[in-house]
């Protein structure tokens, strides 16, 4: 019992972080309707950045803020100079500039820091943080601050009169345009904050997978997973399907391991973390693309 | 036009076929290492080909490739590892697979479009290696080690060696393969196909069976990909699961973009060039390292993801393309 209750827990903990991919990924879809395939190389630049300034001499804290400030910029500016021209472009074309991001992102970071795999600080106390025998101190810290920007972007989109201006950009360009939101720039600030929350969710999954250039790819398949169960169209969704697909993951692992203890025959297990995820991908597609919380799309010819 | 064409590409066959025999005569210029780089070149072409027979002519994205390449590369290794099947007789057998698990992952691949479709296939080409390692097939593929193969060997005696042999074998599937490509794309079912990625609506209406080309081209786009990959398996005469991950996919997808989308000969120019530059990546690493100082390890992938944006803006239609564009606006200003 208590072992499935750690799994449920390190599942949430995993959860927050695909949670946390996940929105950044449901927020460009939102606003221009493409699918970032860089976004998992993004935010392991992001933690790299974090990384070098703590290896400066920064606390912790420090070079996570600014690592997210930074994160921020280079989103904006990325859809400023690469994305903004190809506004009217084929999908294809968007697929490919994605697929150059992910492959310059990924070599850079290779060639600067090297592709050997770095141990990453946790910021948590280890004594008295966390409960005993059912959820780490990393881990409560991880659920806690995904939460805590869960709750800021909440607060922000809902509040504020700029987030007010982003959704009502996202959501009805044209009329937005008329009553005089800057539809282009709030794109760009889409991006930014995008960047900006993967950032986020780097820095705190790093101490788990450690750092190297390749520690993103499995947790941008989950997050493509949690979106899509989630609704790729609705942000909230995305963060349940974050939680759901991270609880899920260690439950399917958890449940392979009953069954290999019991018989003695291996099905499944965590060598299999990527394919449970393709699973997921292609039967949430092919069965319900509008997930659990999507709108259904009606495409008019 | 069309028979001038055609008597270049039958002269470049046959200066392939002729070019290698010098070998005694410029030993140096023609060494058995070229004649490996071309035979790799050829492999490339044939998967690139594969890409292309999809999502150039018939409009359905694919991320995913790596995965057909793996599934060829491996079912021509365990064949040979396992049953001491002979590696010529590799190729077909992996094509057969290959066009089956294509076929297979053409059907949910019918209710994806655009993004979706990039999405699935992109997952798809992330979980390869994980799926290669799988306990169950641990017997058949060596789980993480892999299999390692014997090279081919040069049969009745002839007098070549094993590169030349090698070279000599990749040529002529390749010349094989892509006469049946330009055939198909000639034919009524070619039409179909590109009436397919043009005008989907359209071409549903005129009582063309979109979901039997769809799928079926996608079985046979695996196929090229997969005999692409037995190849590898032959040439390399090792397989492993991890030299199958997200970026061999994307060698491909640059050898599609920089060779032209929906060109045959586009498809031999890009496996050619990202050979090429996967090659002098390593030498240019060395010089940046070595002979300029810079503490960097400069891999081919920023080369390959820089060309992917640019040519995006500057030659949509690849390097073929553009530069044979190039030159009508030269012919036309005369």
């Amino acid at each position: 019992m208590e072992q499935f209750l750690q799994q449920i827990a390190s599942g949430l903990a995993n959860g927050a972080i695909y949670a946390c991919v996940a929105l950044a990924l449901v927020m460009i879809y939102v606003s221009t309707d493409h699918i970032n395939f860089a976004q998992g190389e993004m935010a392991m630049f992001s933690t790299y950045l974090s990384w070098q300034l703590m290896t400066w001499g920064l606390s912790f804290w420090a070079a996570f803020i600014l690592a997210v400030a930074l994160s921020f910029v280079m989103g904006v500016v990325i859809e400023r100079l690469i994305l903004r021209p190809l506004h009217s472009a084929p999908v294809l074309s968007i697929i490919v500039v994605f697929i150059g991001l992910l492959a310059i992102f990924n070599s850079v970071a290779g060639a600067i820091w090297s592709y050997l795999i770095k141990e990453y600080p946790s910021p948590f106390p280890k004594s008295s943080f966390g409960i005993a025998g059912v959820i780490g101190p990393h881990q409560l810290g991880v659920v806690l601050v995904t939460l805590i920007v869960l709750g800021l972007l909440f607060v922000f989109f809902r509040y504020t009169p700029l987030g007010l201006a982003m959704r009502a950009a996202a959501q009805n360009p044209q009329m937005a345009r008329l009553v005089g939101v800057r539809v282009d720039w709030m794109l760009a600030l889409g991006w930014g904050l995008a960047s900006s929350i993967g950032a986020v969710a780097g820095i705190m999954v790093a101490h788990i997978v450690y750092l190297d250039p390749n520690m993103m790819a499995g947790i941008l398949l989950y997050a493509f997973a949690s979106a899509l169960v989630g609704g790729i169209s609705n942000p909230a969704g995305a963060v349940a399907g974050g939680f759901i697909v991270g609880v899920l993951e260690n439950m399917v692992a958890y449940a392979g391991n009953q069954i290999e203890k019991a018989t003695g025959i291996y099905i499944i297990g965590n060598g299999e973390k990527l394919t449970v995820a393709l699973i997921i991908v292609i039967f949430v597609l092919t069965v319900r693309p509008a997930g659990l919380f999507g709108r259904v799309v009606v495409k008019r010819v | 036009m069309a028979s001038t064409s055609k008597k270049w590409v039958l002269g470049i066959v046959v200066l392939a076929f002729v070019v290698p025999l010098l070998k005694p005569i410029f030993p140096d210029a023609i060494s058995d290492y070229r004649l490996f780089l071309v035979s790799t070149m050829i492999i490339a072409s044939i998967a690139v080909l594969g890409l292309n027979l999809l999502t150039g002519f018939n409009g359905q994205f694919s991320l995913g490739h790596g995965a057909f390449y793996a599934v060829g590369a491996y079912t021509a290794a365990v064949l040979m590892d396992q049953l001491n099947v002979p590696y010529w007789a590799t190729i077909p057998a992996a094509a057969i697979v290959c066009f089956i698990v294509g076929y297979l992952f053409g059907l949910p691949a019918l209710k994806l479009e655009g993004h979706y479709l990039a999405l699935a296939t992109f997952a798809l080409a992330l979980a390869v290696p994980q799926i290669l390692k799988y306990k169950w097939l641990e017997g058949l593929t060596g789980g993480v080690q892999g299999i390692v193969l014997m090279k081919p060997e040069v049969p009745f005696g002839l007098p070549l060696t094993e590169d030349q042999w090698l070279y000599y074998f990749c040529l002529v599937v390749m010349v094989i393969l892509f006469w049946a490509a330009a055939n198909m794309l000639n034919s009524r079912s070619g039409r179909a196909m590109m009436a397919i990625r043009d005008q989907y609506m359209a071409a549903d209406t005129m009582g063309i069976d979109t979901a039997l080309y769809k799928t079926v081209t996608f079985g046979i786009s695996a196929a090229y990909t997969g005999i692409a990959g037995a190849l590898s398996a032959s040439a390399i005469a090792f397989v492993a699961p991890d030299s199958f991950n997200i970026f061999l996919s994307i060698k491909f997808l640059i050898g599609l973009v920089v060779g032209g989308i929906g060109s045959l000969t586009g498809s031999v120019i890009g496996g050619i060039f990202y050979v090429l530059v996967d090659n002098s990546a390593q030498a240019l690493s060395q010089f940046v390292k070595n002979d300029l100082g810079l503490p960097f390890d400069l891999s081919a992938y920023t080369v390959f993801g820089v060309l992917l944006i640019a040519i995006i803006y500057l030659m949509p239609m690849g390097i073929a393309g553009g530069l044979f564009m190039a030159w009508r606006k030269i012919r036309g200003a005369r």
